[in-house]
């Protein structure tokens, strides 16, 4: 057993080799650029040189000019599509902001024009050449910019529906014997994949096909086909590798239906490549945030008053936010809570999911100020987080389905070896450097969608699992092929996975780590409904398969204790006994909770996810504990975090592989989110100015020498069939407060704004 | 990208003459219509983002055969300009003689940037200012004389402090090139009349008026060669960086001292990330000469190689780092240990 590969505890799968390494790394998994058109024409982009505005013309003689070009679409030549509403709002697009409509210009790098060529370098020179004159406005670019305007995102987000609170805030932090007040802020951040925000699309007749990076290739189809003004059943997305998600390709942005339109009227498929720098500006984004936080505690330490304010950038034409005081105001006993998000409208492109959207900001300020309130109480921040630990959350007084929060702080705890921190701050140092130890902690909400799935199998064991989730460098090919393997008891190089194609059964969004809990329940589903089929044929006076008989092709929970994957089943006998060479069943599976049109809704390409804090009766969350050591160097002042080590509680884990190298990586993400990543805005134009992979920072493994991650054994039957609780946006919440806590501890400078750069140390 | 004519030169004569005669008509070098390629780690890029356009790319990498020597010397050190990176910083003699040169090449780029990379193509490296890098921003006196400097009252908290004017702050990038310019290296230019040499100091120019002349090689010239004189085995290159590694420095320096019975003899010191062309601290090191060292003569010569930085709004910080760098890098040098 290797490093990369855990020894499995309790209620752990088997940590086997990803399904699809060996294509990885040998080149040969396809992406969806890599997929091979028939004489394609190559798209490339002009994007808007100004944040508002108006386009007065185009000077496209010299961009014509060049040998191959075909067409140049631009807002008076375009073709007509249908507007998309936002997601939020019952729709598919992740902004409202439709480019090539008019000449109007509503945030900076906006599509203003679309070259068409016969080769890639044609398009792209023939780009270069193409030149606009702009009346430009001034634009608001973020929070302290003139003309901007502020309102509660209650009332104007459909999805955040309710400012949590609970007793009577302002009386108890009144009366509190410590108080904390403390302002945090967070950066704007893109996901920047590895795979470019590439679309190619294809026509045959009336039917579409799409190649794009997608985390939801129903919700893309679908929205597609809505803008195009044809039947969702004529379009096919496929995309059987995504370079990296992040939440950036979870809604569909404008894109993909300017690409198809236009190739339809070229009557040949286009391929679109679009440079790192345009993916800057024509997908989503993570929006800066600011927070104030008030924490008011009796002298041992007991929350009394908590209020956590936060509020956020988006467009002028879209309320997004993500609204993390669900999570905060309930992550702790505390009798008196209140909060408020509001949304900042600016001349910007729509933000959009990023990893553990609300989690990464709103939790950055809670744990921040938790451990700003352990100084004022001279506590050990471990233990502040004891006495305030509940199993109840404070607003609705709903249970924690299970929460082995605690138990990550003492595992991590002893692994780090927090025994050995001296709690004064500047306290430790190391030849150069000041040493520091901060914890955090971390939660995500357990969150599960409708799935379906097509399952067939061969007398001879051989499997095919169909699925239209996405393989977005998680490991679900590996887990699903595992969670058929050993329902079907059948080996698991026989098990072949199909994903990543909208004409296979509808899966949900691959975000909000709902994928493994929705995707492996359906696949466990439709698994026991073909052991029902065999039982039945080998033991037809079998109760058990009278039982088995009832349920079949229901969607609830499947007949579990009919067909549980220990009782042995002699596959081939039961073929013999059917009479056929295969058997397939097909089936939908959804959540406890699901409202009744929940179906109808995946179908069409609306992921409904039921989880987290708004269960009817519960509150399901991962949780884990996060210790980081931190450098600071007394002459040049870099800060460096040369450990990370994490402990993580997270239901059933599917695979111990695939898991810790999902959390592994979120607490590199989430280092970096405290030090490294952020994109710059030129205030004067609301422009993104580091945006490039050479400027936008991300950590090298320099950067990350030491991460360690630990799984908790966690057993937790009241959330789904797969027992499984989400963890891919896990590791990387709680670490950007987890680092300025050790910054604090080696400085004594308390750092509320990230990233945190060298010039912000004041040693 | 642009359509552009590759030629391979397998002499130098050819290199010069292909050189020469396509940008005979023009000025400056940066914009002249064929460009030399080497490693391509700079031009490539620039290329692809439309700021740089030639017509024609002469490949001299041919004449590594020639120019890519590494000859230690007891009188000094003689670098081929087609050297990579690598190699260079991997010599042993080097590490032990030079080690300032070695440790500015190892901290500089990525392992793989610096194998490709060569020494002539990363001294020619340029600037990074993010505004003179995409060609949507009207204003860049670097690209388009006359236009003015988006970067001045823009995001600039990787700019210059030093050798800036009201044109330019645009920070010189490299590393190497504050090793050479501390140890008064000599640059060998190839050019179409033959061969000459000047002091690397000489060969980058301060924006000035003219930010988009960065340099006194004139059209159809190449570098050959680098030669240091001496040996510095008490040398080092110190780099503060966001990232440990794989980043450009937001303040270095490049120390060499010559400390005979506790008194410097002479001393050297360079500064990288804040000036925007290598930048020798000459009326600083002054300082150091015939002293004994402690901390506060540091201080004093980190003092006096800031004493004409200017700030803008987002790299002010750079002066006070710059300065801490400087000092950290003496310490450093002083008590180093050296093999004789």
């Amino acid at each position: 057993m290797t490093a990369a590969a855990p020894e499995p505890k309790a209620n752990m799968g088997h940590p086997v080799p990803r399904y699809d390494a060996a294509a990885k790394v040998t080149g040969r998994a396809t992406y969806a650029s890599d997929m091979p058109l028939d004489n394609p024409a190559y798209a490339f982009l002009v994007t808007s040189a100004i944040a508002k505005g108006r386009i007065d013309g185009f000077g496209l003689d010299d961009a014509k000019a060049v040998r191959g070009v075909i067409d140049i679409v631009t807002h008076e030549n375009a073709p007509k599509l249908k507007e998309s509403k936002l997601f939020s709002n019952g729709g598919y697009a992740g902004t409202t902001i439709q480019p090539l409509k008019s000449a109007d210009i509503a945030h900076d790098g906006q599509i203003i024009a679309v070259v068409i060529a016969e080769t890639y370098e044609a398009a792209r020179e023939a780009a270069n050449r193409v030149k606009v004159s702009y009346t430009a406005v001034e634009p608001s670019s973020s929070f302290d910019s003139p003309g901007t305007t502020t309102a509660a995102a209650k009332g104007q987000n459909a999805q955040f529906k309710e400012d949590p609170e609970a007793g009577d805030f302002a009386k108890a932090f009144d009366q509190a014997e410590v108080k904390l007040t403390a302002s945090y802020a967070t950066p704007t951040q893109h996901h920047n994949p590895m795979e470019l925000f590439t679309t190619s699309c294809a026509w045959m007749g009336d039917n579409l096909v799409i190649y794009e990076g997608s985390q939801y290739v129903y919700g893309l189809k679908n929205g597609v086909a809505e803008q195009l003004g044809i039947d969702a059943d004529k379009v096919r997305v496929v995309n059987p590798y995504v370079g990296g998600g992040f939440g950036s390709r979870g809604s569909m942005t404008p894109r993909t239906a300017i690409i198809a339109g236009i190739a339809k009227r070229l009557n040949r498929p286009i391929k679109l490549v679009p440079t790192r720098d345009q993916g800057f500006t024509i997908a989503t984004y993570r929006a800066e945030t600011r927070h104030e936080i008030r924490l008011g505690a009796g002298r041992d330490g007991k929350l009394m008053a908590l209020r956590h304010e936060g509020a956020e950038v988006s467009s002028r034409p879209d309320a997004y936010c993500v609204g993390g005081t669900k999570t905060t105001t309930r992550l702790y006993a505390c009798p008196n809570v209140s909060s408020l998000v509001s949304i900042v409208r600016a001349d910007r492109n729509t933000p959009g999911f990023m990893r553990s959207p609300p989690e990464v900001p709103y939790l950055f300020a809670l744990e921040s100020a938790m451990d700003e309130l352990a100084v004022k109480l001279n506590m050990d921040p471990v233990e502040l987080r004891r006495i305030n630990d509940t199993t109840v959350e404070p607003i609705g007084g709903k249970p924690y389905t299970s929460r082995s929060l605690m138990a990550c702080f003492d595992e991590a705890a002893k692994t780090f070896g927090w025994s050995q921190r001296s709690p004064q701050p500047k306290s430790m140092s190391d030849g150069d450097w000041l040493v520091g130890y901060g914890c955090a902690a971390t939660c995500y909400p357990t969150q599960m969608a409708p799935s379906a799935a097509r399952v067939r199998l061969q007398r001879d064991g051989r499997t095919r699992v169909e699925i239209a989730g996405h393989e977005i460098g998680t490991g679900a090919y590996t887990v699903i092929a595992q969670t058929a393997s050993e329902r079907l008891g059948v080996p698991l190089e026989k098990v072949a996975v199909f994903m990543g194609d909208s004409d296979l059964p509808p899966a949900p969004v691959a975000g909000g780590s709902n994928s493994t809990a929705s995707t492996c329940s359906a696949v466990m589903m439709v698994c026991d409904q073909i052991r029902q089929r065999l039982f039945k044929a080998v033991m037809p006076g079998d109760s058990l398969a009278d039982k088995a008989k009832e349920t079949v092709g229901i969607s609830q929970t499947p007949s579990t204790q009919a067909a549980k994957s220990d009782r042995p089943l002699d596959i081939e006998k039961a073929f013999d006994a059917l009479g056929v060479g295969v058997v397939e069943e097909y089936g939908e599976w959804k959540p406890e909770g699901a409202p009744l049109d929940s179906f109808k809704a995946m179908h069409s390409g609306h992921a409904r996810l039921i989880g987290g804090p708004e269960m009817k009766d519960k509150i399901a969350y991962a949780f884990g504990a996060e210790f980081v050591e931190v450098r600071v160097n007394r002459f040049t002042h870099e800060i460096r975090c040369p450990r990370l080590v994490g402990a993580f509680a997270a239901g059933r884990i599917m695979n111990p592989r695939t898991a810790r190298s999902q959390l592994m990586g979120g607490l590199i993400w989430g280092m970096s989110s405290a030090l490294l990543e952020a994109t710059e805005i030129d205030e004067r134009n609301a422009r993104y100015v580091n945006d490039n992979l050479a400027d936008y920072l991300v950590p090298v493994n320099a950067d990350v020498p030491n991460v360690e991650v630990i799984l908790l054994s966690e057993q937790d039957e009241q959330i789904n069939p797969a027992g499984v609780k989400g963890l891919g946006e896990l590791a990387n919440v709680g670490t950007n407060a987890a680092i300025c806590n050790a910054i604090y501890h080696a400085t004594g400078q308390r750092i509320r704004k990230l990233p945190v750069r060298l010039e912000n140390i004041e040693v | 990208m642009r359509p552009f004519s590759y030629q391979r030169a397998t002499d130098p004569d050819m290199a010069v003459q292909a050189l020469g005669a396509a940008t005979a008509a023009n000025n400056p070098l940066t914009q002249a219509a064929a460009q030399p390629l080497a490693g391509g780690t700079t031009l490539i890029d620039l290329m692809k983002l439309d700021v740089m356009r030639p017509a024609a790319l002469v490949d001299i990498s041919p004449l590594a055969s020639g120019w890519s020597a590494i000859e230690s010397k007891a009188d000094g050190l003689r670098l081929g300009a087609l050297a990579k990176m690598s190699d260079v910083a991997a010599h042993a003699e080097i590490q032990r003689n030079y080690p300032v040169i070695a440790n500015s090449l190892n901290l500089a780029a990525s392992a793989q940037l610096r194998n490709m990379a060569t020494l002539g193509g990363n001294v020619m490296q340029r600037t990074r200012c993010s505004y003179f890098r995409d060609v949507s921003y009207e204003n860049c006196n670097k690209r388009s004389p006359g236009s003015g400097c988006a970067a001045m009252d823009g995001v600039n908290r990787m700019h210059a402090v030093l050798g800036t004017s009201d044109q330019c702050i645009a920070a010189y990038p490299g590393d190497f090139a504050q090793a050479l310019i501390a140890l008064d290296a000599m640059v060998e230019i190839t050019g179409r009349s033959g061969m000459r040499t000047m002091p690397f100091a000489d060969l980058h120019k301060a924006p000035g008026k003219t930010p988009d002349i960065e340099t006194t090689l004139q059209p159809g010239e190449l570098i050959s060669a680098f030669s240091i004189p001496g040996r510095w085995p008490r040398s080092l290159y110190l780099k503060a960086r966001d990232r440990q590694s794989y980043e450009f420095a937001l303040s270095s320096a490049a120390v060499a001292l010559d400390v005979q019975d506790g008194t410097i003899r002479d001393a050297r010191v360079a500064l990288g990330g804040v000036a925007t062309v290598p930048w020798r601290a000459r009326e600083a090191e002054m300082l150091l000469k015939g002293q004994k060292f402690d901390d506060g003569l540091a201080q004093r010569v980190a003092d006096a190689a800031f004493a004409d930085a200017k700030g803008r709004q987002h790299n002010s910080f750079k002066i006070a780092l710059g300065k801490r760098v400087v000092a950290r890098a003496l310490q450093q040098a002083v008590t180093m240990e050296v093999r004789s």
